[in-house]
């Protein structure tokens, strides 16, 4: 059995429908991150988990205990909030200690504590201070050292980075990865930025409307997305509407153009199906005469957008619109206007059939 | 502005505020010399008036009575708002408008009105109750007393996230009691504080109320020596306007220690 278990849980907020049905398991020691947009219900799930709400139906089971109907502050969970949440009237010491002492811990243990903890999260210089003297990354991290104070069953972060500058973020981020590495603690983390969460979690669970739509490592959510909600949250997508023309040898027909895709091998002739391509997986090379070999869609190159070492083009083309990224260094011989071929892998395209996304609807015709 | 630049009061400013000022210390001025004049000769300058009064055995009696009303008062009220403004602002923030709306209603209802009305719904209660000073005043009083204490600390609780230190707290273990006494109440000590002030104001001043219920409160003495001595009255009236200054320099002072901490915080971050 996992050590947490959120089974089927659900919660209505009067017509808004926050959680429909999520069911998650975590393991001793596994940090997991809630990824969705805003109002998806990860924040809700992760009340739930530690008992400011209660679910209206489902069970909640850390360590084999139902936790459900268990108020807060009997949970030990501790908590990072996405506020700054630090007790004002307390200095940065004190607020690591606050849970210690309802505990009743000696003075002597909790002084021991807190200076370890302060020392982990690299603010042993910052004790005396008052939250009001302490910037928004050391406020969270003394978050982080009072919520770990108490020695939690698990830690949940409710988005604890979003109000920092993307700088201490990324420096945050990974101090909070490598703490709980050290400590296996079991994790949930709450965010909304993609990039947060794939960068730290061992797995990450896509929520939209109140459901999971994919729970999976961070490969497998960014490179075989489940559903074309998680395709067009994670990352950018080219999104390609076709008909499988041969399912036997995996071709499909996507606007007139024939394309060989390895995941469309055993559907069935007919069957409409979404192409998933990543830019990244586009080889982009100068049009000669347009009918250049097979497997390729051409277009126009209409923009270029900067992106470090990648520069991101938009293609317009008579059957889609597409985004590729070819390296900064190839992109003068791409030049804004010029008629470009891009060839579509046949095995780095993933699929899904049309009629298998309740949530997302219609998929978007632009290519993105 | 730079560092070395003086910051100059412009000529029509200076003259309104003299204007102001002399509005307001010239009738000071001129209680204080009354005040220092001799009661049998009416010549100034002689403390006479002043000792009469701190002599006067009633004199202490009435200013313990009332600081005593005024601690009770203040107490009460604590007791009653601050748990009911932390909830409301938890649990029930849609309340939020109608305790506002009443909250208001002391100011609209007459103290004369107010003071009949509590009489006659009040007259069932036991004597211990009704007919002593620390029972029906108080009630009276923390009426009164509403509408301050109540807008002070809506305004406290609304400078801090409620929700998320309450959240934090819990989270820690901490029970309902310790969150309302360890972290909460120390955030919203100076909203606390600025209620209880005007608070001890408003009661070692009101007269309405005491005096139509027949009870000898400061402000009823003070009414008392009016009628029959002159000059200790003006003394006394200087000494009650000291008090009501003393709680009002020390609402002064808790509020500027507050702005400079929300100054340095806005510096941090």
């Amino acid at each position: 059995m996992a050590y947490v278990e959120l089974q089927d849980l659900h919660r209505v907020f009067g017509d808004v429908v926050a959680l429909d049905g999520i069911s998650l398991s975590l393991e001793r020691g596994e940090f997991v991150s809630l990824l969705g947009p805003s109002g998806c219900g990860k924040t809700t799930a992760l009340r739930l988990v530690a008992g400011f709400d209660r679910p209206d139906r489902g069970r909640i089971v850390v360590d084999g205990k139902d936790m459900t109907r268990v108020p807060p502050n009997r949970r030990d969970m501790g908590m990072v909030f996405q506020a700054y949440s630090l007790f004002p009237n307390m200095t940065a010491e004190r607020n690591v200690q606050f849970g210690l002492r309802v505990r009743g811990v000696t003075r002597e243990e909790r002084a021991r504590k807190v200076a370890e903890l302060l020392e982990l999260v690299g603010l042993g210089q910052a004790a005396t201070r008052y939250p009001h003297q302490l910037s928004g990354g050391m406020q969270q991290r003394v978050a982080l050292a009072r919520a770990l104070a108490i020695e939690p069953r698990m830690l949940l972060l409710d988005e604890p980075l979003s109000a920092l500058d993307a700088k201490v973020r990324v420096q945050l981020r990974e101090e909070i990865r490598r703490i709980q590495s050290r400590l296996g603690i079991t994790t949930i983390y709450v965010t909304h930025d993609q990039e947060e969460a794939l960068s730290v979690s061992d797995r990450v669970a896509v929520l939209s409307h109140g459901r999971i739509e994919q729970i999976g490592t961070p490969s497998e959510i960014y490179g075989s997305p489940a559903t074309p909600f998680v395709a067009e949250f994670i990352g950018t997508m080219n999104r390609l509407e076709a008909t499988v023309l041969d399912g036997g040898r995996g071709e499909i027909d996507h606007g007139g153009v024939r394309l060989t895709v390895d995941a469309a091998r055993g559907r069935q002739t007919g069957e409409r199906v979404l192409v998933l391509v990543r830019p990244e997986s586009l080889e982009l090379s100068v049009s000669a005469n347009g009918a250049e070999g097979e497997n390729i869609l051409v277009g126009e190159v209409l923009t270029h957008t900067f992106l470090g070492p990648v520069t991101r083009l938009k293609l317009i083309g008579p059957s889609a619109d597409l985004i590729a990224d070819v390296p900064t260094s190839r992109v003068d011989s791409l030049p804004v206007g010029r008629r470009v071929v891009a060839h579509v892998p046949s095995s780095g395209a993933r699929l899904l059939s049309l009629t298998e996304d309740p949530v997302s609807g219609e998929p978007d015709r632009d290519g993105r | 502005m730079t560092a070395g630049t003086k910051r100059r009061i412009a000529p029509s400013a200076a003259i309104w505020l003299l204007l102001g000022a002399a509005y307001f210390l010239i009738p000071l001025i001129a209680t204080l010399l009354f005040s220092l004049r001799g009661e049998l000769t009416g010549k100034c300058c002689t403390l006479d008036s002043y000792g009469t009064i701190l002599e006067d055995p009633q004199f202490v009696k009435a200013l313990r009575q009332s600081f005593v009303l005024s601690l009770e008062t203040i107490a009460l009220t604590l007791v009653i708002l601050v748990p009911t403004v932390y909830w409301v602002h938890l649990k029930l923030p849609r309340l939020r408008p109608v305790i506002s709306f009443l909250a208001l209603i002391p100011f609209v209802v007459p103290p004369i009105v107010l003071v009949v009305g509590l009489l006659d719904v009040l007259r069932p209660t036991p004597d211990w109750f009704y007919a002593k000073p620390y029972g029906f005043l108080v009630a009276a009083y923390v009426i009164l007393a509403f509408p301050y204490v109540y807008f002070s600390l809506d305004a406290g609780f609304r400078a801090i996230d409620v929700h998320t230190l309450t959240e934090a707290s819990q989270s820690l273990g901490a029970t309902w009691r310790t969150t309302l006494f360890r972290v909460i109440l120390p955030n919203i000590r100076a909203a606390a504080l600025a209620g209880s002030f005007l608070t001890l104001a408003i009661v070692m001043g009101e007269f309405t109320i005491a005096s139509l219920a027949a009870f000898d409160t400061f402000p009823v003495y003070i009414q008392y020596i009016n009628q029959t001595k002159a000059y200790p009255a003006a003394a006394v009236s200087l000494m009650s306007f000291g008090i009501t200054w003393a709680a009002m320099l020390a609402l002064l002072f808790v509020g500027r220690g507050r702005t400079a901490r929300t100054a340095q915080i806005a510096g941090t971050r």
